[in-house]
């Protein structure tokens, strides 16, 4: 479909996260799809989790000593790409703001950060990507995560690659900017505000008439497929490479077997 | 002053069974929000207005103490008083010994946080003088003695009906069958039982936007007039504030006031701006005849030499609460603290310790708008991120959450053994689901099993199935 914009190829580095990792790997190989189709040579080296746990829950020291561990794995590829807003900006925002006063590793965070991307922003702005051939019929409403939203920048990429799809019609949400309530721990800490978020980001999803709802973000996923599940609610939910990368047809977040 | 641990979780829950507060929290969106992006979509360069009002509270706060001694001197210079309070005690001691120095009984009082925060009007009360909330919204809860929901709209938690309700039942000498069924009926009927008490009132007490070093001024901003009534009528004024609110200039303030009246209501100036410089003067018209300022500082101090120091940059607009996700479903009370939303998590755990504020900076996504708001570039996430730490630290809040994070930590910290025991874990969540792409309950993370179901684990991860398939 595109190519780099100046044609050349590049190595990515793919950090996948531990949720696709371990909930839904077909988020990362919609991703090595998609990366290759834009012209990068893909890897994945062996990788346990970006931090943002112990990071938001307060424990700096762990969260310190599993950027050191990212940083090794991830520093000699020409890009890092990361199928999340939420663990790209832990890396790209957080990494060089943990490690500021860590003489042996703060230059080594902060050039990480720089060539780290998140997937839709890196595919649009740096390799120039404008369309994808896969199709999907039906009514898509994407979901702004806050992390990809406002850490991020990611606005317009995501939902320029959807509307390209043919037979997809986008559906924007009346309050893109508001937060859906996941969170990380405080999905689990504060149970019943993070529910009342999500059924106002769920009825918010609904008005629109969307019969999927796709985003950038898995944790936010499954914690909007996980309470429309326990509501009784319909609408498919599914990462936006899945159906970008052409594997919108495959059981969405929750309805496997 | 915080409500005790845990007690947050069920204030929470209370705050979402609400039915008048959640009618209330409605209108964030169009009374706050949607005002506050109009008022910006005004400016030119918001951004530039956003950073110049950062650089001066910055500054401010980096010359803290030349500004406040400069501040005091003008003060004294121009006929006025200033009192240093170290603690809340201090400050409610140095304004009732002032009242009762002029024998004062009742006192007028503009809106005031500072004065929320040392709880002034139950002291005040219990050394007999009588304090008359004069801001609208202050009057209101005073009447149903409840506390402030929002630091800007205090009674915003209250619909209409509630407050015709508390008129009828606390205005016992006004006709019982007249109309109170709409706002301006009830505003008539504040300004009749207010009219009274700013005549006959021996003191004024008001707090203040900002102090201005140069000019030894305090400033208000209002939208009722209420603040220079009562600083102007009765015989003894007193400035009841903290001292993180001077600022070197009156051209400050210019710059400063932009920013707060368009991020707190959407206005581009408020009705009043009032500049205060003292007692009444001679060839002066109006004014008292002593002034007093009161300067707060109750942890402050402490502050300013912590990574939270910026929260002291803090001009209490309100747009952090107004933009809020998780103040916008349950309201101020619920957070059991002077300082509601954002800015309180932000700011009480300094004020009070963490151990009584620990939910706070807990209860939230990190959903980031706060900051993307914040008039003067208030890193708000970041300074509740130092909280979580200081609370970590701590081994707060008691039970499992330490325990469980630095478990996971170690293991992802060794590749293998997190391999293996994600391993685990997912063979575990996939027999649990049985034949269901979901789980509905677990024993461990039952807070996430609360309110949802859980996909199911992939039977093999991704990296198993990568570094098979390059092989």
């Amino acid at each position: 479909m595109t190519a780099a914009a100046d044609g050349s190829r590049v190595r990515v580095g793919l950090f996948i996260t531990c949720l696709v990792d371990l909930f839904r790997p077909q988020i990362a190989f919609a991703a090595v799809k998609l990366l290759e189709q834009a012209g990068c040579d893909v890897d994945v080296p062996e990788q346990t989790c970006c931090g943002q746990p112990a990071y938001n829950g307060g424990d700096a020291k762990d969260a310190a000593a599993l950027a050191k561990q990212a940083i090794a794995a991830l520093e000699a590829y020409d890009f890092v790409v990361v199928p999340s807003g939420s663990c790209a900006g832990m890396i790209r925002v957080h990494y060089p703001r943990l490690l500021q006063d860590d003489t042996a590793w703060s230059a080594r965070a902060e050039k990480l950060a720089e060539k780290t991307h998140e997937l839709f922003y890196f595919l649009v702005n740096v390799r120039g990507m404008t369309e994808v051939a896969a199709q999907c019929d039906g009514r898509v409403a994407y979901h702004d995560s806050c992390s990809s939203l406002r850490e991020m920048g990611v606005n317009s990429e995501p939902r320029r690659l959807l509307s390209s799809m043919k037979g997809l019609q986008l559906c924007e949400i009346s309050e893109p900017q508001t937060c859906c309530g996941f969170g990380g721990f405080f999905s689990v800490k504060y149970p019943e505000i993070s529910a009342r978020m999500a059924d106002d980001k769920i009825a918010d999803a609904k008005a629109t008439g969307a019969e999927m709802l796709v985003g950038g973000d898995l944790g936010c996923l499954m914690h909007l497929a996980g309470r429309m599940a326990r509501r009784g609610e319909k609408i498919a939910v599914r990462h936006a490479a899945e159906l970008l990368a052409g594997a919108g047809d495959q059981p969405a977040i929750g309805e496997e077997t | 002053m915080s409500a005790p641990p845990r007690q947050f979780q069920q204030a929470a829950h209370k705050a979402m069974s609400d039915g008048a507060l959640q009618g209330a929290l409605k209108h964030l969106k169009a009374g706050f929000q949607v005002k506050r992006a109009h008022a910006f979509e005004g400016l030119a360069d918001p951004e530039s207005l956003r950073e110049a009002g950062r650089a001066i509270r910055a500054h401010a706060l980096s010359a803290l103490d030349e500004l406040l001694v400069q501040f005091e001197t003008r003060v004294r210079a121009n006929g006025g008083h200033v009192h240093w309070a170290r603690d809340a005690g201090e400050a409610r001691a140095i304004v009732t010994r002032i009242l009762q120095e002029n024998g004062a009984r009742t006192v007028t009082k503009g809106k005031s946080m500072v004065s929320e925060e040392i709880e002034l009007n139950a002291h005040l009360s219990r050394h007999n003088i009588e304090p008359i909330e004069t801001d609208l919204g202050e009057y209101i809860i005073q009447l149903r003695d409840e506390k402030p929901s929002h630091i800007v709209a205090p009674a915003f938690h209250l619909a209409r009906r509630e407050v015709e309700k508390s008129f009828r039942e606390k205005h016992v000498s006004l006709s019982t069958d007249r109309a109170l069924d709409s706002r301006p009926a009830l505003v008539a009927e504040a300004r009749a039982i207010m009219r009274h008490h700013f005549e006959t009132a021996d003191a004024g007490i008001t707090g203040a936007n900002f102090l201005v070093a140069e000019t030894g001024s305090a400033i208000i901003v209002t939208n009722e007039g209420n603040g220079d009534l009562t600083r102007l009528l009765p015989k003894t004024h007193i400035v009841v504030t903290s001292i993180e609110k001077v600022v070197p200039k009156l051209d400050d303030v210019a710059v400063l006031l932009r920013l707060l009246t368009r991020s707190a209501t959407g206005q581009e100036i408020t009705s009043y701006v009032t500049v205060m410089s003292g007692p009444k003067r001679e060839g002066d018209a109006d004014g008292p005849e002593a002034f007093h300022v009161v300067l707060l500082d109750n942890g402050r101090s402490a502050i300013l030499d912590s990574p939270a120091r910026e929260i002291l940059q803090c001009i209490r607009c309100g747009a952090c609460l107004n933009h809020c996700p998780v103040y916008g479903v349950i309201g101020g009370h619920a957070y059991g603290a002077v300082y509601p939303g954002p800015l309180g998590a932000a700011l009480d755990p300094g004020l009070d310790g963490i151990a009584t504020t620990y939910d706070l900076p807990n209860a939230s996504s990190f959903c980031g708008r706060c900051d993307s708001v914040c008039p003067v570039k208030i890193p708000l996430t970041r300074i509740m991120r130092h909280w979580r730490n200081e609370a970590f630290a701590r081994a707060l809040p008691s039970g499992s959450f330490g325990f469980g994070l630095k478990l996971w930590a170690a293991a992802a910290r060794r590749p293998w053994l997190y391999r293996l025991a994600a391993g685990i874990a997912a063979r575990v969540l996939r027999s649990r689901a049985g034949n269901e792409g979901r789980i509905r309950a677990f024993p461990i993370l039952k807070g996430w099993f609360q309110a949802r179901d859980l996909a199911k684990p992939a039977g093999k991860s991704f990296q198993v199935q990568w570094r098979k398939r390059k092989t």
